[in-house]
């Protein structure tokens, strides 16, 4: 089962360095999504401060989300992942890889990008230490779930649209403690209780999701 | 609950667009809802008609 | 008549009507009765309602919204999890007409989810003066209607029905999960910002009558829900099993020559 799961991640990761400026995307569209809302609510410093966590964490689950929807296209389109689902390895170890990858290229320089937003709506140093802890725990939910979305619309026209609508509300604790943390940080409390329940939500998702996104691919390529 | 006259009912004490808007919305969404079940149900029937009509997979 | 197949004759058993064929037959016959059983209790309800129940204290005649908005709210909430046990029982067994009955909840679902928000809406302009409250009971009503859509949109979008039905099981498992979770994240989300809590808690303190009538009014949305789920259940069957014996049967009377 870890061969399996080395031998995938290890694989993805070596065609995303092929093509990196595809596996940049999600970064680039993080920044510029966020970019806006300050167009977009103007430039008053007070009002982006209290607004910042939200948008950070709404722009990540988007980002996750559009960059979720081609995680098993290219091994449809070329027959390996059919092979895959034949092998004798359980197909949740497949599942977990190609999580672990979604996240190495788009959660993880997310949270590196981090910082640079907080300078970007002037966050207090409590209150991005906040925003970055809680993206550690939380992009790898967003992958995790990301994954089950698009193994459930494996193949489908409507594809992207779709996952997103599906998994989003499946998201939405996560945005709830991930930005709630921010906000009592900067009201002076400790955030330790959303951490907490960030990290629960991290496990179950960490346990339950590869075995649905596992069931979910037979389903789709059967 | 005593209503003097009707127009007392339909006001609802000064609240009778929100209590009747809601009421109203209701029914529409749970007339419009059989209907529409109705219609498939003929639809289906129809076409399972027609399906024989021109030969069926014995 | 239009019984498609006999009788049976054999002892009514678990599975006698898991057969789509005597399915069928049984909530033809059952749909008069459910419809009967509906316009009565909501005659009943509103009745209470609207001649029995006094005027509350403080909200005046704006909470008779209740009657509807209660009501709707838990069909939602129970719908969606009936729509999750019967897909789940489809993709476990294998056994079809369960899927088609999740399939013709979700629809029902999603409006009752629908008529809560909005009667939501109409219950709190008056009460709390804004159209829309970010409560954490509207607000989870309202990611629960985005998980029916979700749900909807997902089995439609999927052409081969086995596997629409399938991936519609697990997405429905994986959301009833998830509602226990999200209800709680929105409920420590609403405590969190105090300035902006109003809640529903504050609804007014029940008189008997107002009670009975939503008790009243929630069991006739159950028969309302009974009905339409089996109209539309009864179209799905035919749909998909256009090309068996017993639908040729039944459509020999209405062919046309």
């Amino acid at each position: 089962m870890t061969e399996l799961f080395v031998a995938v991640l290890v694989r993805d990761l070596r065609l995303a360095s092929r093509r990196r400026i595809d596996a940049l995307l999600p970064l680039v569209f993080f920044i510029v999504a966020l970019s806006l809302f300050p167009l977009g609510v103007g430039p008053e410093a007070q009002t982006l401060r209290q607004i910042a966590p939200g948008i950070v964490w709404v722009c990540a689950l988007l980002a996750s989300m559009l960059s979720v929807n081609q995680l098993f296209a290219g091994d449809l389109a070329d027959g390996s992942l059919e092979q895959m689902l034949l092998a004798p390895q359980p197909a949740v170890a497949l599942a977990a890889a190609k999580s672990v990858v979604h996240w190495l290229l788009t959660g993880l320089p997310l949270i590196l990008v981090t910082p640079l937003v907080g300078v970007l709506f002037d966050l207090s140093a409590p209150a991005l230490g906040a925003l970055v802890f809680g993206l550690v725990l939380g992009t790898p939910v967003l992958s995790l779930l990301g994954a089950l979305g698009a193994a459930l619309t494996l193949g489908l026209r409507s594809g992207g649209m779709l996952l997103i609508l599906i998994v989003l509300p499946l998201a939405t604790p996560a945005l709830i403690f991930g930005a709630g943390a921010v906000g009592t940080v900067e009201a002076g409390l400790s955030a330790s209780g959303h951490f907490s329940l960030l990290g629960a939500l991290l496990i179950a998702t960490a346990i339950g999701a590869p075995w649905a996104t596992a069931a979910a691919l037979r389903i789709s390529t059967e | 609950m005593k209503w003097n006259n009707a127009s007392e009912f339909f006001a609802m004490g000064g609240y009778g667009l929100y209590v009747w808007g809601s009421y109203a919305v209701a029914l529409l969404l749970m007339v419009v809802e059989p209907v529409l079940a109705r219609r498939r149900h003929r639809q289906a029937l129809h076409d399972a008609a027609e399906g024989s009509a021109h030969g069926s997979k014995t | 008549m239009n019984t498609p197949t006999k009788p049976p004759t054999a002892p009514l058993r678990l599975y006698t009507f898991a057969a789509p064929s005597r399915f069928y037959a049984l909530t033809g016959a059952l749909l008069p009765w459910l419809w009967a059983i509906t316009l009565l209790l909501t005659a009943a309800g509103l009745y209470m309602g609207f001649f029995v129940a006094p005027t509350d204290a403080t909200q005046g005649d704006a909470y008779r919204i209740i009657f509807i908005h209660v009501p709707a709210a838990w069909m939602t909430m129970l719908l969606y999890m009936v729509l999750a046990f019967w897909a789940c029982i489809g993709w476990a067994f294998n056994a079809r007409l369960a899927s088609m009955l999740a399939r013709a909840i979700a629809p029902t679902g999603a409006m009752f989810a629908f008529l809560a928000l909005w009667t939501g809406a109409f219950w709190g302009r008056p009460t709390w003066g804004a159209w829309w409250v970010w409560d954490a009971r509207l607000t989870s009503t309202l990611i629960l209607f985005f998980l029916y859509l979700g749900y909807i949109a997902l089995v439609n979008a999927i052409d081969d029905v086995r596997r629409a039905d399938q991936a519609g099981a697990l997405l429905a498992l994986v959301g009833s999960i998830n509602v226990p979770i999200i209800y709680f994240s929105v409920k420590w989300w609403n405590t969190l910002h105090q300035g902006a809590t109003i809640s529903f808690k504050q609804a007014p303190t029940m008189a008997a009558t107002m009670l009975i009538a939503m008790l009243i009014m929630t069991f006739a949305f159950w028969a309302y829900a009974f009905a339409v789920v089996f109209m539309r259940v009864r179209a799905v069957v035919l749909e998909r099993e256009a090309h068996t014996a017993w639908v040729d049967e039944l459509t020999k009377g209405t062919r046309t020559p």
